[in-house]
């Protein structure tokens, strides 16, 4: 049921506001941080405090703007929504620590900078889980782009401003392709508004509309799949908290939300299985799945491994999306939230290790376990869990996946996600063996991170733990309310 | 079609005469590089166009618009003549504008031919 | 009484505002500006009450001298050009406040008040060629301004201005020269000058040859006018070598009354009909403004030369404006006369930074800019703000006008316009985001270090219209509403609804 209510704007809001106290404050250090601090703590509240109203079932939203008939700036805030919301917003307060702890550590320079984007951007991906059109999407999605951009080139060298230009080259030219298909959608039904079954049933030829999905594929590169990957390892240059909230969480999550979004919302489940493109999606995301765990091998550099493991995590969602079936669906929502809180874990512990040690390619990483044994333990929970056994959250993913697969006659699809199982095994595994098993060359005086990062890095990797015991609050509840609406069928 | 060429040329000749000093105008504007002898070019095209609209204004056997006691009079048109007034107006005002500039190039450049301005501008 | 008169008020106020000025110059050369500011708010203050009254009560009609048209001169304003006169006049108003400290350092004293003069002339003409009725008097004024225009590039101590602000005047007389031969043959056609007269009076000689070489006489002299590639060769040079002030004034004023004129002969003296129906010229002239988007856009990607690039950046985005005009439909004409707005928005602030920088530093070239930011913030942010508004990044300005025209190419079934439309988009982010990337993320150059660390953001008079404008590029993409509540009615008219 839609009801007027300001508060999904208002979750956007926080954090935008916050980027200007961010600037205004920039000459006092910990005033700065303290905002980014507080405005992490007061959206995650605004996002909560959605939760009851959503899950009763309501849809609260408005309108902003109206600029055409049809064409317009709104917000709403429904299950699906609050799905994306959730898990930015609740691990922006655990990287508003950890970015802390880090970038001290660090001896950062462009703080003010920093803290600004970061702010900017979670607003920009809270506006796209918010957005109740297209037009709004695309424009966060926009800003999102813009705003990462500098966090990525941080580093001011030349490695990084060409790894810079590479993103947003990709990024920006992505952004055309996605305003074209919002403007032929608009042409096709005169509106961009998201509605459950999609819009765009009746209108356009088949092949017009073929062209339009996969126009709006490409436009969301965000979702890095292949082979529009390549800007995500090079944007692995960025300071680890950027990677991980960022290039984990909020921005690939936006690409994959944002194709989940098109393809339920504007689309329509039996659009999409009529013109047969869950297959054409089904089969990108088995290939990108399979290629990027490999390509993930190859990597010795830790954070890369990682950015390639994110690569193939993210086409499970899209392969849930692509069954276009109850189970697939539920697979492809849940795993947003809890590939968040795992890989976020991994790049939290990678980045505690860089920090402490300096190190970050994974054959030096002899004997690490035994310095920082939390910090590995922690690594080890995200790597089991990716790699979809108990009692970490991800094997839930991956029994709904195969459950998924196994509905929609999909056998091919079912062994995609064995296979790509056992190639998780196989890149994860090395690292806790070299990690815990291999003696440190010698002893360099190695202690655990700062509690800054430290606190953060143990909640996200027991949350992981949890969320396997209690999957149901609040994430999995979200996401029944919001697969009933897509498919029309009450899900137990 | 030759005979109606024929004919509105010798019917016409003031048109073509216009544009055959407008051509004239426009070549001197165009290969002359002398920047004098190019505002020369655009005084004469200019000129050609006041011809065309003075021409135009022609009546056979029409007398100087001046009110005339016979009401048979047959007078010109007098609106272009006042047009090409204005016209002229703004012709000068152009040329004057021109020329002012060229005194500051000759001033800066200590030359007017516009191949050896080209040569100094690459220098710069 | 007076509320009657203020079509004429806004030609005459300039006017006399140039001749106080002069005279006031010659007691003190401080009166300068504050007579040119406040002669320049009075008008823009009577476009905003023109505007007003013909969205309240339709157009407005004024008989110059009470003559009565068709024989004496008229003075129309629609929407169209209440909308043009008040964007023209705002600009003009920020780029007057502008040039109080950015000329101290390009003019020569003593030419303070002759500047201040030939602006508000350039102010005049530019008013007239909106409210005129009349065809004749629409030469009359773009000469005037096109001649003030000539005379501000060459203004400055910039050696090479003197012989760009040559070829500008030779280009433009030959421009000039074409429009009134064009003048001539519709007047030997019809026995008439006034616009509306001369609409009426068209239709039946639609298929003689006499209208229709008028009619390219007036596309080739406003099209050089305009700088439609491939006639814009004296526009580079003129943009850039030109005094700040003058390059952010002729830049959004002078081209955008191009355009107007060009709006103005195509649909209101030729009407839709003839363009449409009897010759097919709005097909070419999508061609051309295609052309001109993406070589513009290539040719400004190749410049070492802020200002330079920001040049050729004009001809590609004059291409678009002409792009929406050539499709001609509703939505892509909307896209363009918003465009009108946009790019008088966009490309003021741009050459406004680039002013203030020259200012600051000394500093041109691309090369140079490294690390500005750190010590000119502002400056650089209204620069990104202004560059993602030209790229079409939400929620700025240039989306809208981009959403419109490439909504309206997708209307008539010009697929292809629209891949142009985008694919400049592209175009546009590279030579921007280079510019961009210098100034936010590399240290300058040891040579430059001093000039770069003794910058400081502009002083208030100039950084004030730079901000001002760079909000406007936000504000008026969220609240498009606005001005399309003038377009809407004004596109209609031009297409020849009620």
């Amino acid at each position: 049921m839609e009801v007027t209510s300001f508060v999904p704007a208002l979750a956007v809001a926080i954090p935008a506001i916050a980027s200007i106290l961010i600037l205004v404050f920039r000459h006092h250090e910990c005033i700065r941080e303290g905002w980014t601090v507080i405005a992490s703590f007061a959206t995650l509240a605004t996002v909560l405090s959605l939760l009851p109203s959503v899950l009763s079932g309501n849809e609260p939203g408005f309108t902003l703007l109206e600029i055409l008939p049809g064409l317009s700036i709104s917000f709403r805030a429904d299950a699906f929504a609050l799905i994306f919301a959730l898990t930015s917003s609740s691990l922006w307060v655990m990287n508003s620590f950890y970015s802390i702890g880090y970038m001290r550590a660090h001896k950062e320079h462009g703080l003010t900078r920093y803290f600004f984007c970061f702010a900017v951007a979670i607003s920009a991906a809270l506006g796209i889980a918010f957005s109740a059109d297209l037009l709004t999407m695309f424009i966060f999605y926009e800003i999102l782009t813009l705003s990462t951009y500098p966090l990525v080139v941080h580093a001011e060298t030349e490695d990084a401003r060409r790894a810079g230009r590479k993103y947003i080259a990709y990024l920006l030219t992505a952004g055309i392709f996605f305003l074209f298909s919002v403007l032929v959608t608009y042409f096709l039904t005169r509106g961009t508004a998201f509605l459950p079954g999609g819009i765009l049933t009746g209108h356009g030829s088949e092949a017009l509309l073929t062209l339009l999905f996969i126009t709006f594929l490409i436009g969301f590169a965000k979702a890095a799949w292949m082979p529009l990957h390549s800007w995500l390892p090079t944007a692995m240059i960025a300071p680890t908290p950027v990677s991980a909230l960022l290039h984990a969480v909020a921005v690939v999550k936006a690409g994959v939300f944002g194709i989940a979004r098109v393809a339920f919302y504007i689309f329509g489940i039996d659009l999409l299985s009529v013109l047969r493109l869950g297959l054409l999606l089904g089969i990108i995301a088995s290939f990108t799945i399979i290629v990027a765990s490999m390509m993930a091998l190859t990597q010795d550099n830790l954070k890369k491994r990682l950015a390639y493991s994110t690569i193939s995590q993210l086409s499970y969602i899209l392969l849930g999306i692509a069954l276009l079936t109850p189970s697939g669906i539920i697979a492809a929502l849940i795993h947003i939230p809890f590939h968040a809180f795992m890989k976020i874990t991994l790049f939290f512990a990678a980045g505690s290790v860089i920090i402490m040690t300096g190190i970050e390619n994974i054959s030096e990483m002899k004997g690490i376990g035994r310095q920082m044994p939390l910090t590995m333990l922690m690594f080890a929970i995200g790597a089991i869990g990716i790699c979809g056994l108990p009692p970490v959250c991800g094997i839930i993913t991956k029994w709904y996946l195969a459950l998924g697969a196994i509905e929609a006659h999909q056998m091919l699809f079912l062994l995609v996600i064995i296979s790509s199982s056992i190639l998780n095994v196989l890149y994860f595994m090395p690292i806790i063996y070299t990690a815990f098993f291999e003696k440190p060359a010698e002893d360099r005086g190695i202690r655990e991170a700062p509690l800054f990062m430290l606190v953060p890095l143990c909640i996200t990797g027991i949350g992981s733990v949890l969320l396997f015991f209690f999957p149901d609050w609040p994430f999995m509840s979200l996401v029944k309310i919001a697969v009933g609406v897509i498919t029309g069928e009450v899900i137990p | 079609m030759i005979e109606t060429f024929f004919q509105s040329l010798f019917l016409r000749y003031n048109y073509y005469m216009a544009v055959i000093i407008m051509l004239i105008g426009l070549y001197a504007m165009i290969a002359k590089s002398n920047l004098i002898k190019k505002i020369i070019g655009l005084n004469i095209f200019q000129t050609a166009i006041f011809l065309f609209y003075i021409s135009s204004s022609e009546v056979t056997g029409g007398t100087a618009p001046i009110l005339m006691s016979d009401p048979g009079t047959v007078y010109v048109n007098p609106l272009p003549h006042v047009l090409i007034l204005t016209a002229i107006v703004v012709a000068v005002s152009t040329t004057a504008v021109a020329l002012a500039l060229i005194i500051r190039i000759y001033e800066t450049y200590g030359t007017i031919e516009e191949d050896e301005l080209l040569v100094q501008e690459e220098k710069t | 009484m007076i509320p009657d008169h203020l079509t004429i008020l806004i030609v005459i106020i300039p006017l006399l505002g140039a001749y106080t000025t002069l005279l006031a110059g010659w007691v003190k050369r401080r009166f300068c500006f504050p007579i040119a500011m406040v002669t320049i708010c009075i008008q823009f203050c009577i476009s905003l009450a023109l505007l007003y009254q013909v969205m309240k009560t339709g157009p407005l009609h004024y008989n110059l001298g009470n003559w009565l048209p068709p024989w004496g001169i008229e003075y129309v304003i629609d929407p169209l050009n209440g909308f043009v006169l008040v964007v023209l006049l705002f600009l003009s108003l920020l780029c007057c406040m502008y040039s109080k400290r950015s000329i101290v350092a390009e003019i020569e004293e003593k030419k303070i008040v002759g500047f201040y003069t030939v602006f508000l002339l350039l102010v005049a003409g530019v008013c007239g060629i909106a409210v005129t009725g009349d065809l004749f008097n629409l030469y009359v004024f773009l000469e005037i301004s096109s001649l003030a225009a000539y005379a501000l590039v060459a203004s400055g101590r910039e050696k090479k201005a003197l012989f760009a602000s040559f070829n500008y005047l030779i280009m433009g007389s030959v421009s000039a020269c074409f429009i009134l031969i064009g003048i001539g043959h519709l007047y030997i056609a019809t026995g008439t000058l006034n616009m509306a007269d001369l609409a009426r009076l068209l239709p039946p000689l639609y298929g003689s040859p006499l209208i229709q070489s008028a009619f390219i006489f007036f596309i080739v002299g406003l099209s050089i006018k305009t700088a439609l590639f491939p006639l814009h060769l004296w526009l580079p040079d003129a943009y850039s070598y030109a005094p700040s002030a003058v390059s952010a004034l002729i830049a959004t004023v002078m081209s955008k009354m191009g355009v107007y004129a060009l709006i103005r002969i195509l649909f209101t003296v030729f009407t839709p009909a003839f363009i449409i129906m009897e010759i097919p010229i709005m097909e070419l002239f999508c061609w051309i403004a295609a052309i001109a988007i993406i070589v513009g856009s290539v040719l400004a990607i190749t410049q070492t030369d802020l200002k330079m690039m920001l040049a050729y950046s004009s001809i590609s985005q004059m291409g678009y404006i002409l792009l929406g005009i050539g499709i001609a439909n509703s939505v892509a004409m909307t896209g363009g006369i918003l465009h009108i707005l946009n790019h008088a928005v966009m490309k003021g602030c741009l050459f406004m930074v680039a002013g203030a920088i020259i200012y600051a530093t000394g500093l041109r070239t691309i090369d140079d800019l490294k690390g500005i930011s750190r010590t000119m913030p502002l400056t650089a942010a209204a620069f990104f703000i202004a560059a993602a508004s030209m790229i079409g990044i939400p929620p700025t300005v240039g989306f809208m006008s981009k959403w419109f025209i490439a909504l309206g190419a997708l209307e008539s079934g010009q697929w292809f316009f629209v891949v142009i439309i985008l694919a400049s988009s592209l175009l546009t982010a590279i030579y921007f985001w280079r510019v961009f990337e210098y100034m936010y993320f590399r240290e300058p150059d040891m040579a430059r270090q001093a000039a770069v660390a003794g910058a400081n953001d502009p002083p208030a008079s100039m950084l004030v219209p730079i901000l001002i404008l760079a909000a406007a590029c936000i504000l008026c993409g969220i609240f498009v509403a606005v001005p399309l509540e003038v377009i809407e009615p004004s596109v209609t008219r031009l297409l020849g609804g009620n």
